[in-house]
């Protein structure tokens, strides 16, 4: 097995604002990620050979992509992962281009939330749609798989209810201060530790101010192999490294789970450091963007991803290492929280940052001396998820 | 001799106080928006099994006026839940107070004939008095179960005697809510206070006793003030009869009679003679002798001990779905569950069986095909749940699902011996959680959707 470093290269990215876009469907969204794309990578629809369509309930074949684009008699697939199918698309499309079965392709991830109806995510198209199955279970949306992660973080490390709190409402301030300074956030506020503590109480210890808002938007990726994307710029993004990992349904079962250490991050995390060849993450990775989908997740992916020891991310948490100005700023474009979570487009949105950031481009969020980034998202439940770790590094 | 060998009850955690229905000392019993008679059963006959060895049951009778079905058998619902046999006899007796000492005597029939060693009798009702009446504040709901057997009988079922009668005083049609009824002076001089007795005194004649010879007489009445009536008419002293629980139960309906008789039987000994007298569209008296005597575990007594107000009455007919309640645009948890996907699932959602893998040893659930530890394929024996102990590991109490009895709980249950289930978790006090706390499993109703009532196994804080 070679691996992926090096063997793939980002020349363009788009993306929309997220927020409650009530004048905009899917397709226009999908236009406005994908056009501002191919316009950073200086080329034309007709250019792309096959491409990947990331959404979990806007749409379903890889035709909804093809239609509003006019992407004629290419193949596209439509990739579903969940939370984490955008990072899913562009990593098929990287193998693609690094198996050199295709010179230039597209990933898009599309998600259009706001037509629900009601604050919340859709029930429209259950997340985890079993048809063969009763379901006949205990209803278990998100917000309950990560307020049971918090309980026993906290009754696992001893960690006493008030300062738990505290701490998770301390990555909230963080991420809507990032949030302030992006333009294409969905929410721009500061907000302040106590609103955070006192925001009315969502699945305890999660609060209303704990958890992302469900927005609408639209991420675009157009990649290529290194030897071509020279010809086109100079600041083309390397990838590194591509970790996956699905989880096999072992927190319903395994009686040994512990909710504390959830096993895709590290089957994941490894994979690409290892790909990358990072061997000391915490001082190697410059800038991240992870899952925030809760407070909680951001908190344990800090361990999840090595970068805090076990039962030591508060600690980080409250020595602000993980802040703007921190030893590993992360969520430097308002995270989940802030920006916004479509589904579908999240995961190529965390790479829009990272390669912002990595080109010198990310305005007043930008970091100094940026040369490898990594984002990671989380999708499905908890125990039976995907979580992929991606790695991006610059040409030189 | 043929008789009681087992013995179980079930109260509901939930009470109404009586003042809050209009008047009146003390509470009455509900059950819980998750809860009906099947349920109930099911609850008290699990009481009713401990110690016994779930696969030497031949028969399971089921006695309510309030079944979730017109049409289905409840009975076999609760033996499946119960992880019975299949090759019992079962019936549903239904439509009549009287129904659970009826069913009681066919136990006894049955036993006597040689058609089952061993009968499981349950009676449960919940029924419904409209909201504000007499009835709402006379009611109760709960259930009660009965082994009836041949082998070590406590208490020997001695004989019994039937009379029926016509008379419209109580009664429901299939389109009535509430149940129905006479001018009170009517129904009470023509019916209870009139045919109850006829029973009775042709029971002890045919058995030449008299009330003096009796330490317990249990009978139903339709209140309080009826009972003491009855007690006069009968020949019993106060100190003879069994308290009627009214203003702590309520009038249980088709379980009542049995009701009072479990409790009498938490006070008998040997050698103690109880009369047992039940009555609607008729009269069943019986007449029973306790030869062993009864643990006291999970006693009617410590059921009725057991409990939490429920201080909001609106809840109550949200509950009872005489009021809707407002969801407030959250995405309503729905889903049409699959009869096929259901049936083909009865051994993980009725039976609450998971397997354990023959080769390394790990309990799982739901049941799998490859071992969650050592993906041995195929490799499995059938386990239970069912008789495990049970703890919290983790738990998410949710504001924003909506539910009738706010915060929904998803519960992370761990079990002795290995193997963890989610579970909702129901009767819970939701600031007594505590990570590590002893867990009961309870059989409940999950949701109506589409004309199915789709049952499911919850966990709840350990009552006592």
């Amino acid at each position: 097995m070679e691996g992926i470093k090096d063997r793939a290269a980002i020349v363009g990215m788009g993306c929309t604002k997220f927020g409650e876009l009530w004048n905009k469907d899917k397709e226009d969204l999908i236009v406005d990620a994908c056009f501002e794309a191919f316009e950073d990578a200086g080329i034309e629809p007709k250019d792309i050979q096959a491409a990947w369509f990331s959404t979990s309930t806007s749409g379903r074949g890889g035709g909804t992509l093809a239609g509003p684009l006019k992407l004629k008699g290419i193949p596209i697939t439509r990739v579903e992962n969940v939370c984490a199918s955008g990072t899913d698309a562009v990593r098929n499309a990287a193998y693609a281009v690094a198996a050199g079965i295709y010179d230039m392709v597209l990933a898009c991830g599309v998600e259009k939330q706001k037509d629900c109806g009601f604050a919340g995510l859709s029930n429209i198209s259950p997340v985890y749609p079993e048809e063969s199955m009763s379901m006949i279970r205990p209803y278990q949306p998100p917000v309950t798989f990560f307020s049971l992660v918090a309980n026993r973080y906290f009754h696992h490390y001893g960690v006493n209810y008030e300062e738990g709190k505290k701490a998770l409402a301390k990555i909230t301030v963080k991420n809507h201060h990032n949030g302030t300074l992006n333009p294409k956030a969905h929410l721009r506020r500061e907000v302040t530790l106590e609103q955070v503590i006192n925001a009315p109480m969502i699945a305890a210890p999660l609060g209303l101010y704990d958890c992302c808002g469900v927005s609408d938007g639209s991420a675009a990726a157009i990649i290529t192999r290194p030897e071509i994307a020279k010809r086109m710029r100079k600041d083309y993004v390397l990838i590194k490294g591509l970790g996956a990992a699905n989880g096999y349904n072992y927190a319903h079962i395994d009686a040994d789970f512990n909710f504390v250490h959830i096993k895709e991050n590290q089957f994941a995390s490894q994979m690409a450091y290892r790909e990358a060849g990072v061997t000391n993450p915490r001082e190697e990775i410059d800038v991240a963007i992870v899952h925030d989908c809760f407070t909680i997740n951001e908190l344990v992916t800090y361990e999840g991803m090595g970068w805090s020891q076990p039962g030591k991310a508060i600690q980080d948490v409250n020595d602000g290492y993980f802040e703007m100005t921190g030893g590993l700023p992360v969520n430097t474009d308002g995270g989940l929280k802030c920006f916004g979570h479509p589904t579908g487009a999240s995961g190529i949105r965390m790479i829009y940052e990272v390669y912002k950031q990595l080109q010198g481009k990310a305005d007043k969020r930008q970091l100094k001396n940026v040369r490898l980034g990594l984002t990671h998202n989380l999708g499905g439940p908890l125990g039976q998820a995907m979580v992929t770790v991606a790695i991006f590094g610059r040409p030189d | 001799m043929v008789g009681i060998v087992a013995s179980g009850v079930y109260v509901p955690w939930w009470r109404l106080e009586l003042q809050s229905l209009g008047g009146g000392q003390g509470e009455r019993a509900i059950a819980n928006f998750d809860e009906d008679s099947l349920t109930m059963g099911v609850a008290a006959a699990i009481n009713c099994l401990r110690g016994i060895d779930r696969g030497t049951i031949d028969g399971v009778f089921f006695a309510t006026t309030t079944s979730p079905y017109k049409e289905k058998q409840a009975s076999v619902t609760i033996a499946t839940a119960l992880d019975l046999r299949e090759d019992i006899i079962s019936a549903d007796f239904a439509s009549s107070l009287r129904a659970g000492t009826t069913a009681l005597k066919a136990a006894v029939d049955a036993v006597k004939a040689g058609t089952a060693k061993k009968v499981l009798v349950i009676a449960a009702d919940m029924r419904p008095g409209m909201p504000g009446s007499d009835f709402e504040r006379l009611f109760g709901d709960g259930a009660v179960a009965f082994v009836v057997g041949a082998d070590n009988v406590k208490v020997a079922i001695k004989d019994s005697y039937s009379t029926s009668y016509e008379i419209m005083d109580f009664w429901r049609t299939n389109e009535d809510k509430y149940v129905q009824t006479w001018e009170d002076r009517f129904i009470m001089e023509e019916g209870y206070l009139k045919v109850l007795p006829v029973a009775v005194a042709a029971l002890l004649k045919k058995n030449n006793l008299t009330p003096k010879g009796f330490s317990k007489a249990v009978f139903y009445a339709p209140d309080g003030r009826r009972h003491r009536e009855m007690a006069q008419k009968l020949g019993f002293d106060i100190a003879q009869v069994q308290n009627p629980m009214f203003g702590s139960l309520g009038d249980t309906g088709a379980a009542f009679g049995l009701m009072m008789l479990a409790s009498a039987l938490e006070e008998t000994k040997p050698g103690d003679k109880i009369l047992l007298a039940s009555y609607g569209s008729g009269a069943d008296a019986f007449f029973l002798e306790s030869v062993g005597k009864f643990d006291a575990v999970r006693s009617i007594k410590s059921y009725l001990n057991s409990k939490k107000v429920l201080k909001n009455y609106m809840s109550y007919l949200q509950w009872r779905h005489v009021l809707e309640k407002p969801v407030n645009g959250h995405a309503r948890p729905s889903y049409t569950p699959a009869v096929s996907a259901i049936h083909r699932e009865e051994e993980k959602i009725f039976r609450l069986h998971g397997v354990k893998c023959l080769k390394c040893g790990t309990v799982q659930y739901p049941p799998q095909h490859v071992c969650i530890n050592c993906e041995a394929k195929d490799q499995f024996e059938k386990y239970s749940f069912w008789d495990k102990k049970a703890e919290l590991y983790t738990f998410a109490p949710d504001n924003g699902i909506p539910t009738f009895d706010p915060p929904y709980v998803l519960a992370v249950v761990n079990f002795a011996g290995g193997g963890r289930i989610w579970l909702n978790m129901t009767d819970k006090d939701v600031d007594a959680i505590k990570i590590g706390m002893p867990l009961e499993l309870t059989f409940r109703k999950l949701a109506t959707v589409e004309s199915i009532h789709n049952y499911y196994w919850k966990c709840m804080p350990g009552r006592m």
